[in-house]
């Protein structure tokens, strides 16, 4: 195959990282995170990053992990509640914060590997996300321009892949990786399951190989549950545990 | 709020919500109040809930130790599948927000004005989390619905003539639902409530009271 194969994250991240980047990290919460690479990257130093990421992990896990470790310079995120540290670099000045919709953030990373570097969205009109960018009426409706987005590195994760690069994810793990996969000059992709050219019907394939630069098989994966919300046996309907 | 005071519990208030999901309804619940929605929906009542990390056909929290890590709601609860459920990208997702696919998304508010203004996620000079699908939401399907206490706890109105608040989204709420009644909004350019109906023991009068904007 094309050499797309490396051993791990360390090996997969080699002359790739560089001070000043801009990284899109998939993930939704703690949800499909690219726990490896987010790993070799903290131990590599890099600094003064741009990371774009629905959420920027929790304390001591995630991106939470960059975030003690002094790299990121700046987030664009949609929402970040579930971290304190978070909070007071953002609240002393150490962190530059941009928050985007969490749909239009989406969308523009999708836009940003499509090559489309502008699109307009009804999201944000006459609000203050709205303020600064050029707003016009389609049809009678309002809407706000939104620039596509595109990164140095995108690192993402996924269930299974092959030696081609093509990727499935699973269940709600998928959220905002197929698009970053698409939009990093470099992607970067770890999978739970390393399997042979043909265990994955072509049908099936989420991300073509197309789009991937390098794969490993992570070598570990803790992926830690944010909330774990149950119901007992018994009950007929769900409810907080 | 016990059964015989007056007004809605949050249950009750959850409840009342429900009764605006209609069979066949692609239905989107937001974090607190709205997901109790969840608990009411009327058995002869079909929905598809939503969850804009990318998942359509919500099913119930798991049982315990069947908590699936990949498998989560857009307030990172463990959630389950059901037999006709899909997941999608968060582009994907949001495509069928925005492109007006889903019928009807439940939310919360802290302010909400006569014309549909909705403000939800930004109080300045307190730390900002984030805005997550919200403005998405609204600007895209069909009907919003907010269900909310009528007053902050410091008894001030949160319907208002005008929001103070930085806005989630520009005439977007069709109907409001508190603790004292369900309110229609007419949210193109509209600048009075118009009372759809009162809570168990609340009287107009009180609700004018307790409101900013005009009530009728």
């Amino acid at each position: 195959m094309s050499g797309k194969v490396h051993s791990d994250g360390y090996a997969a991240i080699e002359g790739v990282l560089f001070d000043g980047m801009t990284i899109m990290a998939g993930g939704f919460g703690l949800c499909g995170i690219p726990e490896n690479l987010i790993a070799a990257i903290r131990d590599s130093g890099v600094k003064d990053l741009t990371v774009i990421s629905n959420n920027c992990g929790v304390d001591g896990f995630g991106l939470g992990l960059m975030l003690e470790n002094g790299q990121i310079r700046k987030m664009i995120s949609s929402y970040v509640g579930e971290n304190k540290l978070f909070e007071k670099l953002y609240l002393s000045g150490e962190l530059e914060l941009e928050f985007n919709p969490q749909g239009t953030l989406a969308e523009r990373i999708r836009a940003g590997g499509a090559g489309i570097p502008a699109f307009f969205t009804k999201t944000g009109y006459g609000t203050v996300i709205a303020e600064g960018k050029p707003a016009q009426e389609f049809d009678g409706e309002w809407y706000v321009m939104e620039r596509g987005l595109v990164a140095d590195l995108a690192i993402v994760k996924a269930w299974k892949g092959d030696a081609a690069g093509n990727l499935v994810y699973r269940k709600t793990a998928q959220n905002f990786n197929p698009m970053m996969a698409t939009a990093g000059k470099v992607t970067l992709a770890e999978v739970e399951e390393l399997v042979e050219a043909g265990q994955i019907d072509p049908d099936h394939v989420h991300t073509p190989g197309i789009y991937v630069s390098r794969i490993f098989k992570g070598a570990h994966f803790e992926k830690r549950i944010e909330r774990t919300t149950t119901r007992p046996r018994a009950a007929a309907a769900g409810s907080e545990v | 709020m016990a059964q015989d005071q007056k007004g809605w519990t949050r249950e009750q208030v959850a409840e009342r919500a429900a009764k605006e999901l209609k069979d066949g309804f692609y239905v989107n619940l937001g974090i607190g109040i709205p997901t109790l929605v969840a608990n009411y929906i009327p058995k002869a009542v079909s929905v598809t809930l939503q969850s804009e990390n990318g998942m359509l056909g919500m099913g119930p929290f798991p049982y315990e130790g069947e908590a699936d890590a990949d498998l989560i709601n857009a307030g990172k609860q463990t959630i389950t599948e059901l037999p006709t459920s899909s997941f999608f990208s968060s582009a994907e997702s949001f495509a069928m927000v925005r492109g007006g696919h889903i019928n009807l998304s439940i939310l919360g508010a802290m302010q909400v004005a006569a014309n549909g203004d909705l403000a939800n996620w930004m109080i300045p000079g307190k730390m900002v989390k984030g805005m997550g699908g919200a403005m998405d939401l609204v600007a895209g399907v069909k009907r919003v619905v907010v269900v909310m206490d009528h007053c902050e706890k410091t008894g001030a109105p949160k319907l208002l003539g005008a929001c103070t608040l930085p806005l989630t989204g520009k005439g977007v709420v069709d109907l409001v639902i508190t603790d004292l009644g369900v309110f229609e909004i007419d949210k193109h350019g509209g600048s009075t409530l118009c009372v759809v109906e009162l809570a168990p023991g609340v009287t107009l009068d009180e609700v004018k009271a307790k409101t900013e904007a005009p009530v009728a």
